[in-house]
């Protein structure tokens, strides 16, 4: 019986073998790239609010807390959206006629809500919860970056399960002292090296890694 | 499929005979369990009958594939969708107290039959989701029963009526009391005759104020209420012995000895939660208190009171009279001259001069009683005769049982002006009036009449015959289609009111949401149509109580009282009681009734006895999916009702399991399916309540039979005169007691006080210690070991071993285990319910309960041990065991489910993908798959009732118990947020983790903590002997654990129990 495949065919089997392979691995590569390309993740996109709101101006430019509008962010898994009400504060009084903040204006009229979109989405699934992580001494910087320096809102991080998994496993390198945590310009200090595992020690930050952590 | 496929008239004898067989006590699921069905191994061997997989629909394997390929190629490509953005809808003006992530818990009170329990309901952002006992109401004590724990999802019943119907058509509220208005003042010239107002059973102060304001200004006005499930009997007892009609209070925590003269005072009625609390908290052997009460219960239809009992003895519902009039002059009541008439012999009947087992009860009864005076309790049932209830009481007075384990208070109830206060007497008075034209208004407040009075009555067919008419109820049904006027009533949880609980106290009831559909509430629909300028429900129920509390701060009376959940000091008085003379109820109490007709006439007929539906009630549950699908206690029905028979009863008239009978009663007739009921009275058969509604919703329609087609004014709870016909044709019933059954292993364990006391380990290794005839079943066996016995000795060599492949499992910090008390648990199964309400779990529908695929996490397995016609029951709740070495874990291809360091066993739902591995390596059965996606018609409106701490879950993913992770990681949170805060670590407090079966238990039987903390609750719990733990064989290492059930027999009565079962039978092997 004569051979059905020549060995001028050899390399083209190893060629198809290996290209099979190869092709696969392409298409891993390829599919990992498209998750994490900023399309899919949305990082680093502004996204359409109805109002042009400025962490910028309000925290960096007049020097307003954090917690002044997101007033649940040290007691409940959500750090609370202001209501009208709490812009109103001010802008009864300054800005008042600005045509940028009619729609704040509306509202507070109309009695209905501002639909923000959301900038920063978990899925459904995932049950994440402010008050511990800055009772455990997370800056707000360390999820939502220089959110001082953002003129309109990002997000700066993919919110990806590895990303988050990463700090619950090395905690030491992203906890930073309790009283900084709302202060968007702190960085580690150079001179104390050991400052990570100190306040992981001092604060009880353990290696929340299980799945129940998030999911349930 | 299901049992209705092999079912086979049962062979009583041969089933016996294995029951009484085998060594120690012996545990069976179900009669099939017994008679080692095909059907049952098969059960046992797989973990989802054949077919449970298959797809439930017409849909061709072709098409089937057809569209799953599409399907697929569709998911990758939505799989490249990125997540859509989600929109945030801030508050305007921030309401005071809201928290967005932190629920708030509002106290207020829920009714079935008139009478509150107090309650905490869980409001996340306006949205009531979860239903918590309010700790400090004295009918709760922070815990729920079944039906208020289910409240919450009738609330969002999206069958609710919606708009304000005229003869079927759409109107207005407003032309609704214009309309009605006018009706009601052209009665006034007549003083309001012709004007007929029918209601529930009225306990709300504010409300029997309005009405009795409204009689004040039209006396000839006639307020009737009506329950199909009242005390009348109850309240003619009371009147009868005290001359008055005054209602018992039980005081379980002080009675030693209590007999229930068919009552199921622990699941049902009035306080029972409260009763179930306090009957568990007397009977808790521990280390430290050996000692436990004793119950004795009588009964027709088994009941979850007779299970819990130490000694139960079927009688008929009529024999009951006798039994407590024999016992009553054992006591030295009866009136001079008076003898018993003999009766003749026949199972079911009471007759102490034959029949040495009822001999034997009397004397062991009157013996304990007498010993017991003052701690001593006899509880008649609410269905019981009147006499039964007058017997009851002279009992209690005699023993001076009166002030210290009963009391006696007024009625709850408002008392009508002008009519009865018996309420099936009123609505026959009804019923007249509407029969001679008499009625011009007639104004229907709640409840469902038309579907449950009593048939003679022919309440639908003369309703029409009122001038005008109005119903006001939550659905528009039977009633609201005859009536011209239909006003969708406001739900308890949407309206203010008021209302009493078992012991007078009151609640004002707040609302947690406004009303969904526009509802109105009776305080509301009455300020309508008779105050000149109508007032808010609000207005009616706090002006009402402005009037009672003239002194002192009232805004501050009644925000406490509202904030509490009670209202201080509204507690009824004790009514002092003074019981009749023996003599002088000689004709009533003391005498034969003749009625029930000769023996002969008797024999030949069967008991007709009508009993609500454990979970559906009169019926106004129809409607709700969680209490359709939960298995009946008991009977381990869902879906459907069944008429239930007793296993002789069974056996002489050649009757299988869900085959259709004819039931002919009177002249009237109706077709039911037959459920074989262990330790039901021998000829007597139970109908339930409630099902066959035929404008129930969606749910509700249609399913069932009626069994008020064949109740009468005249006997609405039992009577004589039942002919049984068999139609040859079966019925499909959705029964679960086979579903997810586990090898007989020495699963449940139980012993008696006198073993305890002997040896506290023995209860939970009963079977082991007395399997003490080795050489007897090896005979039997042909010399051959019997399977029971392999087992046994692996379970002995491995209890000893417990070598392992895999590390011991290591935990620091936090240990998450459980011990659940057998003996306190009554299997009422408000766990389970309170199981669903919190972990969003869905309603699968009988057809899939058929298929084994209800997605309870949390279930009750029922054990029956011994002979078929008074079997011991024992209730085991089951759910994850949260075992060390999880055998689920080890077999997820994609870590799904995984262990965590505080010992959870925990379920990712976004890994799962569904390949029911873990399930099928699961030696309890517990896990639970998606086989649908159960969620498919959501609407904003069904969508609001879910916990928003616990993921929905889709079709295709595995779930199970998760020990309420969510409320774990909120304590843990909140200590660590409180550590911060204080500046040194916080521990979660013992008890600061509540889960929700556990928070739903009446009787504190399951305990939930830290057991690496010594101290706490549950590690002192399996410290006792008698826990231990579920086919620990295994090596699972569960972190549940059990508490064996300890029972008080009395030592006389046991040795002549033991005698009554038929002889030394011949030993054989169930396995």
């Amino acid at each position: 019986m004569t051979q059905v495949f020549h060995p001028a065919m050899n390399p083209f089997s190893k060629v198809s073998i290996l290209g099979a392979f190869g092709l696969l691995a392409l298409a891993g590569w390829l599919i990992d790239q498209w998750y994490r390309s900023l399309y899919m993740t949305q990082v680093n996109v502004v996204r359409t609010q109805p109002v042009q709101f400025s962490h910028e101006h309000h925290t960096s430019g007049l020097g307003i807390d954090c917690r002044y509008c997101h007033t649940s962010v040290e007691t409940s898994s959500f750090a609370g959206i202001p209501a009208t009400e709490v812009c109103m504060n001010c802008h009864t009084l300054i800005w008042n006629d600005s045509p940028k903040l009619e729609p704040v204006r509306e509202s507070f009229r109309t009695g209905k809500s501002l639909v923000w979109t959301r900038v920063h989405d978990v899925p459904d699934y995932v049950y994440f919860n402010h008050s511990v992580h800055v009772a455990k001494g997370v800056g707000c910087a360390e999820c939502h970056g220089r959110i001082d320096q953002m003129p309109l809102t990002w997000r700066t991080h993919t919110l990806y399960m590895e990303w988050c998994l990463d700090c619950h496993r090395h905690p030491e390198e992203h906890v930073r002292p309790r009283d900084q945590v709302f202060n968007m310009a702190w960085t580690r200090p150079a001179d104390e090296p050991d400052l990570g595992k100190q306040l992981v020690e001092q604060n009880h930050v353990e290696k929340m890694i299980h799945c129940s952590t998030c999911h349930r | 499929m299901n049992s209705s496929d092999s079912a086979a008239p049962i062979d009583l004898a041969a089933l016996n005979r294995r029951a009484a067989s085998s060594t120690g006590r012996t545990y069976w699921k179900s009669l099939e369990e017994l008679a080692q069905t095909p059907e049952f191994r098969e059960r046992v061997v797989r973990e989802f009958p054949q077919g449970a997989s298959e797809w439930d629909d017409a849909l061709g394997r072709r098409k089937f594939l057809a569209l799953m390929g599409a399907s697929l190629g569709l998911a990758g490509l939505a799989g490249c969708n990125r997540q859509p953005p989600e929109e945030i809808y801030p508050y305007v003006r921030a309401p005071e107290f809201i928290v967005p992530g932190k629920p708030l818990f509002f106290a207020t009170a829920l009714t079935l039959g008139g009478v509150g329990s107090g309650v905490l309901v869980e409001s996340h952002m306006g949205r009531p989701t979860k239903i918590e006992g309010n700790p400090e109401h004295p009918g709760s004590l922070g815990t729920t029963d079944l039906f208020t724990q289910a409240a919450v999802l009738s609330m969002y019943d999206p069958d609710r009526s919606q708009v304000v119907l005229n003869i079927g058509e759409i109107d207005t509220w407003e032309a609704c009391v214009r309309d009605l208005r006018a009706a009601i003042e052209a009665t006034r010239p007549r003083q309001g005759r012709g004007l007929h107002i029918l209601s529930e059973t009225v306990t709300s102060p504010a409300l029997a104020d309005q009405l009795a304001k409204i009689l004040g200004d039209l006396p000839q006005a006639v307020w009737h209420q009506y329950e199909p499930v009242n005390r009348d009997a109850e309240r003619a007892g009371a009147t009868l012995a005290f001359g008055s009609d005054v209602q018992p209070v039980y005081h379980l925590d002080r009675a030693e000895v209590i007999v229930s003269l068919d009552s199921d005072f622990l699941t049902s009625g009035p306080g029972c939660a409260r009763y179930q609390h306090d009957f568990a908290d007397a009977r808790r052997v521990r280390q430290t208190s050996p000692r436990m009460n004793r119950l004795y219960a009588v009964e027709s239809t088994p009941t979850l009171t007779g299970a819990s009992a130490d000694h139960r003895l079927p009688l008929r519902a009529a024999e009951i009279v006798r039994f407590a009039r024999a016992l009553a002059g054992r006591l030295g009541l009866a009136p001079q001259g008076f003898s018993p008439a003999s009766t003749v012999e026949s199972p079911g009947r009471f007759d102490p001069e034959h029949n040495a087992l009822h001999a034997a009860w009397l004397e062991a009864l009157a013996d304990d009683l007498q010993r017991q005076r003052g701690t001593a309790l006899v509880v008649a049932g609410a269905h019981q005769s009147p006499a039964v209830h007058a017997l009851a009481h002279l009992m209690n007075s005699a023993l001076g049982a009166v002030g210290t384990t009963v009391t006696y208070i007024a009625p709850l109830e408002a008392q009508p002006k002008g009519a009865s206060t018996d309420q099936t007497a009123s609505l026959a008075a009804l019923a007249e009036a509407l029969e001679q034209d008499e009625v011009d208004v007639l104004l229907i407040l709640g409840g469902n009449p038309v579907y449950t009075a009593p048939v003679d009555l022919r309440f639908g067919a003369r309703l029409p015959e009122a001038k005008q008419s109005l119903h006001l109820s939550l659905y528009a049904d039977e009633t609201s289609a005859v009536c011209e006027w239909h006003v969708p009533a406001a739900h308890e949880l949407e309206s203010w009111g008021d209302v009493r609980a078992y012991d007078g106290t009151v609640t004002i009831q707040q609302p947690l949401i406004a009303p969904l559909f526009n509802g109105r509430s009776s305080y509301e629909m009455l300020s309508a149509l008779f105050d000149s300028s109508p007032r808010s429900t609000y207005d009616v129920v706090k002006d009402y109580w402005r009037g009672q509390r003239m002194d002192g701060d009232f805004e501050r009376f009644w925000q406490t009282s509202v904030h509490d959940g009670v209202v201080a000091d509204t507690a009824a008085t004790v009514r002092p009681v003074t019981a009749a003379a023996a003599n002088s109820l000689r004709d009533t109490v003391w005498s034969e009734a003749p009625s029930a007709g000769s023996d002969e006439k008797r024999s030949a007929k069967l008991e007709i006895i009508f009993r609500p539906d454990p979970t559906i009630w009169d019926g106004r549950f129809a409607n709700h999916g969680w209490l359709q699908e939960l298995a009946k206690p008991l009977m381990k029905l869902s879906w459907d009702n069944a008429a239930l028979v007793g296993p002789a009863t069974a056996d002489r008239l050649k009757l299988a399991n869900t085959e259709i009978v004819e039931l002919r009663y009177g002249d009237r007739k109706i077709e039911a399916p037959i459920w074989v009921l262990p330790g039901h009275v021998d000829d007597s058969v139970t109908v339930l309540l409630g099902y066959g509604r035929t404008r129930a919703g969606r749910i509700g329609t249609g399913i069932g039979y009626d069994a008020y087609r064949l109740r009468t004014s005249d006997a609405p709870s039992f009577d004589d005169g039942l002919e049984l016909v068999k139609t040859g044709r079966k019925a499909m019933l959705a029964a679960t007691d086979l579903h997810w059954s586990m090898e007989g292993r020495n699963i449940v364990r139980s012993g008696t006080l006198d073993e305890y006391r002997l040896d506290p380990a023995s209860p939970a290794h009963a079977h082991h210690e007395e399997s003490g005839e080795p050489q007897n079943d090896k005979e039997h066996n042909h010399g051959e070991p019997s399977h029971e016995q392999e087992v046994h000795a692996e379970v002995a060599h491995a209890e000893h071993e417990h070598a392992s492949l895999y590390p011991p499992f290591k935990d620091t910090g936090y240990a998450w285990g459980m011990s659940i008390d057998l003996g306190a648990c009554t299997g009422c199964s408000a766990c389970v319910i309170a199981c669903q309400a919190e972990n969003n779990s869905p309603v699968v529908g009988k057809d899939a309960v058929m298929r084994s695929r209800e997605m309870h996490w949390l279930r009750i397995d029922r054990y029956y041990s011994g002979q078929l016609d008074n079997p011991e029951v024992l209730h085991q709740p089951m759910l994850c065991q949260q075992c060390e070495q999880a055998p689920c874990e080890v077999v997820c291809p994609v870590a799904a489910t995984t262990h965590s360091p505080e010992g959870l066993n925990e379920m990712t739902y976004n890994r799962c993908v569904g390949t029911r591995y873990c399930s099928n390596n699961c030696p309890y059965k517990v896990r639970r798959f998606n086989f649908f996606n159960y969620h498919p018609d959501e609407t904003p409106l069904t969508a609001m009732i879910y916990n928003p701490d616990v993921t929905v879950r889709s079709r295709g993913v595995m779930e199970k118990c998760t020990f309420c992770v969510q409320r774990i990681n909120e304590a843990k949170i909140a200590a660590d947020v409180e550590s911060s805060r204080v500046g040194h670590q916080v521990k979660v407090a013992d008890g600061g983790i509540v889960t929700a079966c556990q928070a739903a238990c009446p009787s504190g039987a399951i305990v939930f903590g830290d057991v690496n903390d010594p101290k706490s609750r549950v590690s002192q719990a399996k410290a006792e002997p008698t826990d231990y733990g579920l086919l620990t064989e295994l090596n699972t290492h569960p972190r549940v654990t059990y508490l064996a059930r300890v029972r008080n027999p009395q030592a006389a009565l046991l040795a002549a129990e033991e005698q009554h079962r038929t002889g030394p039978a011949v030993r054989e092997n169930i396995y």
